[in-house]
């Protein structure tokens, strides 16, 4: 089965959740690294081209540590994120969810010159797409992965309507089900709502148009309100 | 307890931990100042995995869970960031861990010697007795180039240069020498034929190119330039060879673990070795661009210092970070 969800179980006795990023967002973020990286390096060399050799000397340390310390340096002091990977709204971490170290964060970047190889990255990208977490080569010696960033979702408005108390007892599936369904009304479309409503509120003899706000209201009422 | 009632209730606390872990979130902190609450995030946080586990136990909405899972683990980064503030790091690494890491993986660094050494040797000795043997490895454009660079009578190397070609050929032995080890490391994780590649490759090249100058007869050029940072260079390539060789033998021979699991222990270890190794390239880069070019220094003193820096290398390699592994 094809799951990109990851979890982890944190000392403190719960699973942290996480999204894994697939190898197609992962590879726009290093083309937009790669940009930048090009951008910068060819910037910085028309202004050394002007102090002669020893802008040239600048020019290659400058050029060297792009090469191999820009992803390092992006992930280690700005919490796994390089500009692209920022872009794409992906970060790099520990196996365990931690946030990635120097050492680990040396160890997946040294090795992408693997991952090159033999041309175009194909061994990463070949070993990304059969590996269950999307991992490279880099990935599994560092003991690193690329997720999603979480953005602390919006809380949904509740629909507006009135608590509507039921006096037959619910069981946990339907709770969940009524519950969901009235958290959902502003990402499902009208018309779904009114076919979904209709087959949930077949149970409680409810099959007009009136079924979405019925719903509605039982869900409030089991959220809590009053 | 209906899912309003808990946010109701706890919502202050997932409030206060937004406000340590997000500073930019535009929460406001309570009248408390953010150092107090800050130093109780530990507290707060698990309280917040609690909250987390009734949460998924009672079945709320996807979308509270969402917002607390979310929650524990921006606290969860924030708590478990290394913070190496109060130990001196770097000089622990060069004193302890670089030195202990290569004793606790002597013996790659032998094979990794040994495939670095003996084809040197063997070419050098090739090279030295045959004139034709460096072209089976070089074309002669190559041999011409580097035969004008050590020549006594032309004095490329030997001459008084500026100070701004110094820097510029600094720049360029980093650039090019830690990118070939940075490489030979990395190729390791291919089974580590990467790295014996590299290895070997190299002690061939140099191994001819030593041969050839001395079957010449430019050694009083050549020697006193690359004893000095020789020392520093030509053992941190076996270093970067025998850390991605670790690597490779953690897929062949996984020994009790999946080789996963070896893979990445390995890599923690190659990752200490790999990055000390850059160190004493760093090193080396320095004294080729400002000691070694250095016409003004006669070649005795080069050769002694020189071989100060070998003692040096040896020294530290052999006697620092063996006392705790060995007790």
């Amino acid at each position: 089965m094809i799951d990109t969800r990851y979890q982890v179980e944190t000392p403190e006795g719960i699973e942290l959740q996480a999204d894994l990023a697939g190898p197609v967002s992962r590879v726009l973020a290093y083309a937009v690294d790669i940009l930048i990286r090009q951008a910068v390096t060819l910037l910085v060399l028309l202004l050394l081209v002007f102090l002669g050799e020893a802008g040239w000397g600048l020019w290659l340390l400058l050029s060297f540590v792009l090469e191999w310390f820009y992803p390092v340096l992006f992930e280690v002091f700005h919490s796994g994120q390089t500009p692209g990977k920022k872009m794409m709204g992906i970060q790099v971490v520990n196996d365990d969810l931690t946030p990635v170290t120097f050492s680990t964060s040396t160890v997946r970047n040294l090795l992408r010159f693997a991952d090159f190889m033999p041309f175009a990255y194909l061994f990463g990208i070949a070993s990304m797409v059969c590996h269950p977490e999307f991992k490279r080569l880099g990935d599994l010696a560092a003991g690193t992965l690329v997720i999603y960033r979480k953005q602390a979702p919006v809380q949904a408005a509740l629909p507006a309507s009135d608590p509507l108390p039921l006096n037959r007892k619910l069981d946990l599936e339907e709770q969940v089900a009524i519950i969901s369904f009235t958290e959902r009304h502003q990402q499902i479309s009208r018309e779904r709502q009114q076919e979904l409503a209709e087959i949930i509120g077949e149970s409680f003899g409810q099959r007009t148009e009136k079924a979405v706000g019925f719903l509605q209201g039982v869900g409030i009422w089991l959220l809590g309100g009053r | 307890m209906r899912q309003q009632d808990f946010e109701h209730r706890y919502g202050p606390v997932w409030q206060q931990i937004e406000a340590v872990v997000d500073p930019a979130s535009g929460v406001e902190l309570e009248a408390v100042g953010s150092g107090r609450i800050a130093e109780a995030l530990p507290e707060l946080y698990s309280q917040l995995c609690h909250h987390l586990a009734l949460a998924k136990h009672r079945r709320y909405s996807g979308s509270l869970i969402n917002r607390l899972n979310a929650l524990s683990m921006r606290a969860h980064h924030h708590l478990y960031r290394h913070n190496h503030r109060y130990e001196h790091v770097f000089l622990k690494f060069l004193l302890e861990a670089f030195p202990a890491a290569l004793h606790r993986n002597a013996r790659f660094v032998w094979i990794a010697l040994a495939c670095f050494l003996l084809p040197a040797l063997l070419m050098w000795a090739l090279c030295f007795t045959q004139q034709d043997m460096i072209f089976s490895l070089m074309d002669p454009g190559q041999v011409r180039g580097f035969e004008a660079m050590y020549e006594p009578g032309n004095h490329a190397i030997g001459r008084e240069r500026g100070s701004e070609t110094d820097l510029m050929m600094f720049g360029f032995y980093i650039k090019n020498n830690i990118g070939i080890s940075f490489r030979t490391f990395a190729g390791g994780i291919l089974f580590g034929l990467g790295s014996l590649f590299f290895l070997i490759y190299n002690g061939l090249f140099i191994g001819a190119a030593a041969g050839h100058i001395s079957h010449v007869g430019y050694q009083e050029t050549f020697f006193p330039f690359v004893i000095g940072h020789g020392a520093f260079e030509l053992t941190a390539i076996v270093f970067s060879g025998a850390a991605g060789l670790m690597l490779g033998w953690a897929l062949i021979d996984p020994g009790g673990y999946t080789r996963l699991v070896a893979l990445r222990e390995a890599g923690r270890e190659a990752a200490t070795i790999i990055l000390g190794s850059a160190l004493m390239l760093l090193v080396a880069a320095f004294l080729e661009a400002f000691w070694s070019s250095h016409a003004g220094v006669p070649a005795p003193v080069k050769y002694t210092v020189g071989t100060f820096f070998w003692v040096l290398v040896i020294a530290y390699c052999t006697l620092l970070g063996r006392v705790r592994g060995e007790s």
